[in-house]
């Protein structure tokens, strides 16, 4: 993991404080989250504190410091989405993975989030997978979407 | 022709030709080709925006390539953005040589063979499915084909913004300038001096369409007239309001209109330098922004010294990393310099001193997308659209419970009503309408009595709504308003960047207090009901000093949707807070659930379940429900088997 991160920094030469969150993303992109080492890193070859470094990635929504699920799902939480039950399959998602936002279950399949609002309010309530979206999904149509996704292991 | 010789003939033959100068007889037929108006093999265009393809249109492409690949037939295959209607994907247009484009709606990849087959095969429009036909170029109609243009959806709109999305092919560079992009931006490099096109757009009336509202024109005068040796101008595509998705679509779907904007905008400030703050949730819109930024570059229209004009101009990409409140102008500075996005204090204003400590000039993607058309067509043109004091068209984006969803570019001054009723068809089910939201967490909800108001930045204050990005969030009689204002609230508290006080204790508050309204306590204390009255007359003077003292606009708007259901809807608090029910149904916790003692044979499995120990019996005797310790979860009644959980 380290070689990797040292890999991303030394595109970065001679990098300014502009660079910080680029960075984290490109770390978090390839690593799928961001640890201490990585952030020590980082901070060590921008010459800024750790605890700034620290301070930057919390503020902001995307950066994780735990590993994802094998499948991370994100639940959109927009007003169409609400307006049109998201509430509901989020509790859904929840019982049935037995997992809290921000959780991974324990066979590290499957992680949940919610985004605030992934842009396809015209198609809502919106689950997004790896990528894969999920339209007008409901608290019955979860079982065969999340099963879907465990075939692909057993496959 | 080849790529490279397109290119070629492109600049010199398009490009280079001085204002008023037309097109010799050839170049025009050439053009038709490379705008797909003469074409000699079929073209199917599908329609693969982020909402498309959410929609299956993955699966109809594959079941395309599939059908063209076994059957032998050479077909060009061109994906698109999205043209706007997004209940009807996914969109699938065929085009055969002679002939218009014709539209097929929801055309899932089971349906893609029947109509392929009667359409390349037979000369024969299958009767389901259809949408309708673009008039392209000279080509012949097809009969009892209505023509798109005279759709509902699409009737009353305007589209300047989204002329070419969902039509055009977005990462075609060659199609834009053929379809006369990028000339204006290259005359006015000729023509114009900086401080002229700020003129221009000023006097087109163009005002901000991130939600502000300021005049263009006027802001960027503010950074030109600001002595400095570097300007920057950054694109903010970083469109976090939910419920709104048009800076996506635009930027899917028309890349080169936002880069052909912020040339003629960078111009305008003498910025050499530009950024777009893009959300790091639209990947494709990053990727294709991302090939029509490399294409520009290739023909020379971004770079050093354009066309020989002496005129810099590069644009950066950066992403975003989730936070709402970096659509403050000050805060999204601070996030690209690599901070916390937090907002300072204005003055100084970004436009004197902004990005780096130097004059910049923030535009939300639909205010740049407009520049080009305003350049090529003439400020009087553009405000000659919309009302007196709102000049030109909005686009909205249209979700909840109507019939049709996606998106539409109205002109200015257009009605409530005819955007729901009339463009949108109405609402879903023929369920009765409510209100609807717009303007997402900053705005308000415009209510039946309202619906007749024009659509513009000062009207839409007058019935304490706002403009905002321009998110239309439709609700029925099965929509709660209290939860609908819990809804905001719980966005804008975990939102709220920390900063000042009011806003970050503020809107917790204020959250609690819908809580306590819409939540069933299992031990409320000795007056409860005198605690959530005290609860909203508190709501009240809250929402006034949170308005008043925070320091940015989430802050200063977060109160509006609380303020609004509450002037619209008091009766709905009102059954909140002392009959204790939600009529809509939505707020789950205030259902009344009892147990039928015919049905009950005495389980215990719900005594089992309840987790507040609400439930009490002895084994084969009907139980019975605690009222004061019932929490209204429900797991007695996914527990009951034998029906016998009765709820209200």
């Amino acid at each position: 993991m380290k070689d990797r991160t040292e890999e991303i920094l030394n595109k970065y030469a001679n990098a300014d404080r502009d660079s910080l969150i680029p960075i984290l993303q490109e770390v978090q992109d390839i690593d799928g989250w961001l640890s201490e080492t990585a952030l020590t890193s980082i901070g060590n070859h921008l010459g800024i504190p750790v605890s700034k470094v620290y301070g930057v990635a919390t503020f902001y929504n995307q950066f994780r410091f735990h590993p994802n699920g094998k499948f991370h799902i994100q639940v959109c939480r927009g007003t169409a989405c609400h307006v049109l039950g998201s509430a509901t399959v989020l509790e859904e998602l929840q019982r049935k993975l037995k997992i809290n936002v921000g959780e991974t279950t324990k066979d590290g399949l499957f992680s949940l989030e919610i985004v605030a609002c992934i842009g396809t309010c015209g198609l809502a309530p919106v689950i997004n997978i790896n990528g894969n979206f999920h339209a007008g999904v409901t608290a019955e149509s979860l079982d065969g979407i999340i099963d879907s996704y465990k075939e692909k292991i057993n496959n | 022709m080849e790529m490279i010789s397109q290119k070629n003939f492109l600049i010199s033959e398009v490009l280079n030709l001085a204002q008023g100068e037309s097109y010799s007889s050839t170049v025009t037929e050439d053009l038709k080709v490379l705008r797909n108006e003469k074409i000699e093999k079929p073209i199917i265009f599908v329609g693969a925006g982020t909402c498309g393809l959410g929609a299956g249109a993955d699966k109809t492409l594959l079941a395309i390539k599939e059908y063209l690949l076994t059957n032998k037939i050479d077909v060009d295959i061109i994906e698109t953005g999205c043209i706007g209607l997004c209940s009807s994907e996914p969109l699938m247009d065929i085009q055969i040589p002679g002939k218009n484009r014709i539209s097929f709606e929801k055309v899932t990849h089971d349906l893609v063979i029947p109509i392929l087959s009667t359409v390349l095969w037979h000369n024969i429009i299958p009767e389901k499915n259809v949408l309708g036909q673009f008039t392209t170029g000279e080509n012949e109609q097809w009969d009892n084909v209505d023509n798109i243009s005279d759709h509902p959806f699409f009737k009353p709109q305007n589209r300047i913004v989204l002329q070419n999305c969902g039509i055009r092919n977005p990462i075609s560079i060659e199609e834009y300038i053929a379809a006369g992009g990028y000339r204006s931006f290259l005359n006015m490099l000729k023509t114009y001096s900086p401080a002229e096109i700020c003129d221009k757009v000023e006097l087109s009336g163009l005002r901000g369409r991130g939600g502000g509202g300021f005049p263009a024109g006027k802001k960027w005068k503010f950074a030109l007239n600001t002595e400095s040796d570097q300007r920057y101008l950054v694109c903010n595509a970083d469109e976090g309001d939910p419920g709104a998705f048009m800076d996506r679509a635009v930027i899917e779907g028309d890349p080169h209109r936002l880069i052909e904007g912020m040339a003629i905008a960078a111009f305008a400030i003498t910025a050499t330098k530009s950024y777009v703050y893009i959300r790091a949730e639209y990947p494709l819109a990053l990727k294709r922004l991302n090939i029509a930024i490399e294409q520009a570059k290739e023909y020379g229209l971004i770079g050093k010294n354009i066309f020989g004009s002496g005129v810099d101009f590069e644009i950066k990409i950066k992403m975003g990393a989730g936070a709402f409140v970096c659509g403050e102008e000050t805060a999204l500075i601070h996030s690209i310099e690599g901070k916390r996005g937090m907002p300072r204090p204005r003055p100084p204003f970004p436009a004197s001193q902004g990005l780096f400590g130097k004059p910049t000039i923030i535009n939300n993607v639909e205010t740049l997308a407009n520049i080009p058309t305003i350049i090529e067509k003439g400020e009087d043109w553009y405000a000659s659209i919309g009302t007196e004091k709102s000049k030109g068209t909005k686009v909205f984006a249209l979700s909840g419970k109507v019939a049709l969803t996606g998106l539409v570019e109205i002109p200015m001054g257009t009605t409530v009503r005819e955007v729901i009723f009339d463009i949108a068809g109405g609402i879903k089910g023929g369920k009765k309408f409510k209100a609807v939201q717009i303007g997402g967490p900053s705005g308000g909800c415009i209510t039946e009595e309202n619906l007749d108001i024009p659509i513009d930045y000062d009207s839409l204050l007058e019935v304490g709504a706002m403009m905002g990005s321009g998110g239309l969030v439709v609700m029925d009689e099965d929509t709660c308003m209290v939860d609908v204002a819990k809804f905001f609230m719980d966005f804008i508290q975990r939102e709220s960047c920390g900063k000042c006080i009011p806003c970050r204790e503020g809107t917790r508050r204020m959250l609690e207090i819908l809580e306590d309204i819409t939540h069933k306590p299992a031990n409320g204390g000795s007056h409860p009901a005198l605690k959530r009255f005290k609860g909203i007359t508190q709501i009240e003077k809250l929402a006034k000093v949170i308005k008043e003292t925070s320091l940015c606009g989430l802050g200063q708007t977060a109160p509006n949707p609380v303020l609004s259901t509450l002037k619209w809807f008091r009766n709905e608090y009102e059954e909140h807070i002392f009959e204790r029910v939600c009529d809509a149904g939505v707020c789950t916790e205030l259902r009344t659930f009892t147990i039928d003692v015919d049905n009950c044979i005495g389980c215990m499995l719900c005594v089992k379940k309840c987790p507040t120990g609400a439930i009490i019996g002895a084994k084969k005797t009907p139980h019975f429900i605690v009222q004061d310790k019932c929490i209204s979860c429900g797991s007695c009644e996914l527990a009951c088997k034998f029906d016998a959980i009765l709820i209200n």
